[in-house]
């Protein structure tokens, strides 16, 4: 299966900036579908971007997070080429992770 | 009959119970105080809260001052709840954290940031907002809370129901 999880790590002199856009529902517990169920809560939690064995960036997220999460943030400390890894974990236990090269 | 020559083996047991009962108690005592926020946990207690006034007292255990140092970036009028782009940024030093949360959802928090050393105190992400309603940053700079505050116009709401 493809990964959930696309992102972008552009570095710009100490900095890098990262977008990262996610795959997941984010279903709120409150809406009901087309028979009138409701359709349970179902979101991402936590949301962790390692670089060099280190926490670059951490979410914690609610429901109220949109749909497909897109999330921006910017670092110093690393250089083109350098590994970020990025992992999710949501409420039903469900997770993915994946890496990607600064550019 | 062994065990009848043996002196009061129950009176051992009930001791040796007493005993680690009190260990358990003294082991949990240092987790209680332990803040969400402080630590590398998932906050569920402070996204389970309601109001917003709850739910910040749950994640940091402490209040906010208004800061014009904390720039909420957020539309006017957003057409769709479900999907309104908001960004953070602060011109403050030692930043930890940075939180958001939309007084009027069913549960405040939206979303907390964690900002370790190096990383930028800014962040960008897209939120749902039930109806018209404030909407509150936080950031933890230095062991302190400092917030901003924007009204965001919400045509059609982004939480179902």
């Amino acid at each position: 299966m493809a990964s959930s999880i696309r992102v972008r790590a552009t570095s710009s002199g100490d900095i890098t900036e990262v977008q990262a856009l996610i795959q997941h529902p984010m279903d709120t517990g409150l809406v009901k579908d087309s028979k009138g169920e409701l359709i349970p809560a179902h979101f991402i939690q936590q949301l962790r971007f390692e670089c060099n064995g280190k926490d670059v960036f951490v979410a914690d997220w609610g429901t109220a997070v949109s749909k497909d999460p897109y999330v921006k943030f910017s670092f110093k400390g690393a250089k083109k080429g350098d590994e970020i890894k990025i992992s999710w974990t949501d409420n039903k236990g469900g997770s993915d992770t994946t890496t990607a090269k600064i550019a | 009959m062994t065990t009848t020559t043996r002196p009061h083996p129950t009176r051992r047991l009930i001791l040796q119970g007493a005993a680690s009962v009190a260990l358990l108690g003294l082991g949990n005592l240092p987790l209680a105080p332990a803040r969400a926020a402080a630590n590398d946990k998932y906050p569920e207690e402070a996204f389970r809260q309601k109001s917003e006034a709850d739910a910040i007292k749950s994640l940091y255990g402490k209040t906010a001052e208004p800061s014009d140092k904390v720039k909420l970036d957020a539309p006017e009028i957003a057409e769709n709840g479900g999907v309104v782009p908001i960004s953070v940024t602060t011109t403050l030093d030692k930043v930890t954290s940075i939180s958001l949360f939309v007084a009027e959802n069913p549960n405040a928090l939206a979303a907390s940031y964690r900002i370790p050393d190096g990383t930028i105190p800014a962040v960008a992400n897209r939120l749902k907002m039930a109806r018209t309603t404030k909407l509150t940053a936080i950031v933890e700079a230095d062991g302190k809370l400092y917030s901003a505050t924007k009204e965001v116009k919400v045509t059609v709401g982004g939480c179902g129901g």
